[in-house]
């Protein structure tokens, strides 16, 4: 990116063509994602997983797992793995910063001075209830952030700045909530069960942020290029700046926000996976927007199985899988080519 | 630049400036020192102060003053300052206004081995001065693991990757902390939250005796390389150019900032957002030319700590309110009102 200036990535040799990427991964994907299906606690067989889906019978039990936990559970962990590393992918670009995710827009803090609130102050809310409020506290933390830059007009750097104060802000107001009230131990528990409480109704609500988010991500991909070369190089090329960047935030905070309303914050895939795809297709995110997104489902899917396998009937916290497969894998590529 | 010393008006403007900034800044240390010491979980009234501090109280304010207050006051300071500089010399070498002591590791590593000896080793009273040295430990062993990955024996060190396996390891170390906190019981839970939050509680004259002398020395060698930190944020080319040994430099201006951030983490628990802020409100202070943001950094560093812990340890009576909820809570709407007042006075 910006700072090894020396060499443009698009161009590095050995570079793979996108549809390399995208039609493996998605094969490798559906493939995992059925096998998830049926893999669980209770084993349920390849064929009882057809039967499902053609002729579902409520009195099943078999299909009623695969119905209200399973499925759910599996398409979320797809949707929520593609959406992070989709937004980092935006994110990076934008502020030309490595080290940027959807958490810069407020968004991880917003949602996580809500969820505090819903523990100490409404502890009856219900999962959906919580996911509820946090994805309005994800807008509130965007809506800070946004408002305030828009305010005095400044560039993608100071948003950067601005967002980390702002982040830094609302997580210690949570944390202090947290400390005063001695429910730090009950959020871990909440944060590490991940993707086991997904049911339908927050699919169904996070499938519509993701398709649309998605559509837009598609659309504003060849802007989004321009912009990571800089602002005047994509001005210059005759893209309205301020116009993309605030679609871009609106899309972020739609995928990022209904993400970390259902499983908290994963945001070491925002920055993972856009990197290694950077190894991967280079910097042109016409192919790197898709790419990201395959390779992020994929791993999260993976991550998701690799919790609920290992130590049955009890569950690992999804984030530790994805450090077990993801930080090797990163520190490996980042010795080898960086 | 030339040879003969021709003093360009805005370095006039800008020392004089930085002499103001200074000076104010040394003034609110001293108010802010005399209230420190007035206020507290133990009341002692104002113009008692000035007798105690001269040795004129009674055995019991000598005793408040001397054996409670002064070395946390220090150690505050000393804490801000140390991860205040710590955080500037990070994003000046990596270039990157997001990078602070957090990024090496230092505050999550310090964590991990702090949550393995509350959890596994001291159930019931862990002692400060052990979870003092193995955070000392673990910050320092975190730091090191990271340069050491990140570093490429050919092409010396490249910023993002310090950035992006610090960011790696960082997941991957509160990954474990996570599975780790799970299994802890309440009591041990809240410990560990607390010491996370960043607390100076039980501060005493050891730690101040310990880390002065670590905070002073490095400052004083990250401050002979002033010069080449103004030229490091250039980008490596360039400053090799300008006949600086890049990677040398480099590497010392690193040590020497993971040793700081490490020893004030090991004191003060995680305060890590001090080292952000500092920086960033101090080069709107005065700029980013080094000779004067080293020190305005530290002095801001250290207020910010002092008047942080002052409010925590007395406005949350009868128990505190860890130090470094109150760094951010105080510190980011200022940083924010001093981005907003800079970017209007370059709009208009």
């Amino acid at each position: 990116m910006v700072m090894n200036k020396k060499k443009t990535p698009t161009y590095v040799k050995g570079r793979m063509h996108a549809t390399a990427v995208i039609i493996p991964g998605i094969l490798m994907l559906f493939g995992i994602m059925i096998f998830s299906v049926g893999y669980g606690v209770a084993d349920i067989d390849s064929k009882t997983i057809w039967n499902s889906i053609v002729s579902f019978d409520k009195n099943n039990l078999s299909h009623q797992i695969m119905h209200e936990l399973r499925f759910p559970r599996v398409l979320g962990g797809a949707m929520i793995g593609a959406g992070f590393a989709v937004c980092g992918a935006i994110m990076q670009a934008i502020t030309r910063n490595p080290l940027a995710d959807s958490g810069i827009l407020g968004i991880n803090a917003g949602a996580g001075i809500m969820i505090a609130v819903c523990f100490v102050f409404m502890p009856s809310l219900s999962f959906t209830g919580i996911a509820f409020m946090s994805f309005l506290g994800a807008g509130m933390g965007m809506a800070m952030v946004i408002g305030i830059s828009l305010l005095t007009r400044t560039n993608s750097l100071q948003i950067i700045l601005i967002g980390s104060a702002i982040t830094t802000f609302l997580t210690a107001l949570s944390e202090g909530l947290i400390i005063r009230s001695g429910i730090g131990q009950d959020l871990a528990f909440w944060y590490a069960g991940g993707l086991a409480g997904a049911r339908w109704n927050q699919v169904i609500i996070v499938s519509i942020c993701f398709v649309l988010a998605m559509a837009m991500s598609v659309i504003l991909s060849p802007s989004i290029t321009a912009l990571s070369m800089g602002e005047d190089i994509a001005a210059s090329l005759g893209i309205n700046t301020k116009t993309v960047k605030l679609l871009c935030f609106l899309t972020v905070t739609l995928l990022a926000g209904a993400s970390v309303a259902m499983v908290g914050n994963i945001g070491f895939i925002g920055i993972v996976i856009p990197h290694i795809t950077r190894k991967l297709v280079g910097t042109d995110y016409r192919a790197l927007i898709p790419c990201s997104a395959t390779l992020g489902a994929l791993l999260v899917v993976l991550a998701d199985l690799g919790a609920r396998s290992i130590n049955p009937p009890h569950e690992i916290p999804a984030a530790a899988i994805i450090a077990a497969i993801g930080v090797p894998f990163f520190l490996l590529l980042a010795r080898k080519k960086g | 630049m030339q040879e003969k010393k021709y003093v360009f008006p805005a370095e006039v403007k800008a020392k004089k400036r930085a002499a103001v900034v200074i000076l104010s800044l040394i003034l609110l240390f001293l108010v802010v020192f005399f209230w420190g010491v007035h206020t507290g979980t133990i009341h002692l009234p104002l113009k008692r102060v000035l007798p105690a501090l001269l040795n004129r109280g009674t055995g019991k304010e000598r005793f408040l003053v001397f054996q409670l207050r002064m070395p946390r006051i220090i150690i505050s300071v000393l804490v801000g300052a140390g991860l205040a500089v710590s955080g500037c010399i990070l994003q000046s070498v990596t270039r990157n206004p997001m990078a602070d002591p957090g990024i090496l590791g230092i505050n999550a590593g310090a964590g991990l081995v702090v949550l393995v000896y509350i959890a596994g080793f001291a159930k019931d009273s862990p002692s400060p001065a052990g979870m003092s040295i193995l955070s000392w430990v673990g910050s320092i062993g975190a730091a090191l693991t990271i340069y050491l990955l990140a570093r490429n024996r050919n092409k010396g060190l490249s910023s993002t990757r310090l950035l992006l396996t610090g960011i790696a390891l960082n997941f991957g170390i509160q990954a474990i902390t996570t599975i780790i906190t799970l299994s802890l019981n309440p009591q041990e839970y809240q410990t560990y939250a607390y010491w996370m939050a960043g607390s100076l509680w039980g501060v005493t004259w050891p730690y101040v005796v310990t880390l002065l002398p670590i905070v002073t020395v490095s400052f004083m060698i990250v401050s002979m390389q002033a010069s080449t930190l103004d030229v490091l944020p250039l980008g490596d080319s360039m400053a090799a150019s300008l006949g600086v040994s890049v990677r040398k430099r480099q590497g010392i201006a690193i040590l020497f900032s993971v040793i700081l951030a490490g020893s004030c983490v090991a004191a003060g628990g995680n305060i890590g957002f001090a080292g952000l802020l500092s920086t960033h409100i101090s080069r709107r202070l005065v700029g980013a030319v080094h000779k004067r943001l080293l020190p305005v950094t530290a002095l801001i560093g250290g207020l910010l700590v002092l008047i942080a812990d002052t409010i925590g340890r007395s406005m949350f009576l009868p128990s505190e309110m860890p130090t470094g909820i109150v760094v951010s809570v105080i510190g980011a709407p200022y940083f924010l009102y001093l981005l907003l007042r800079t970017a209007k006075r370059e709009g208009s």
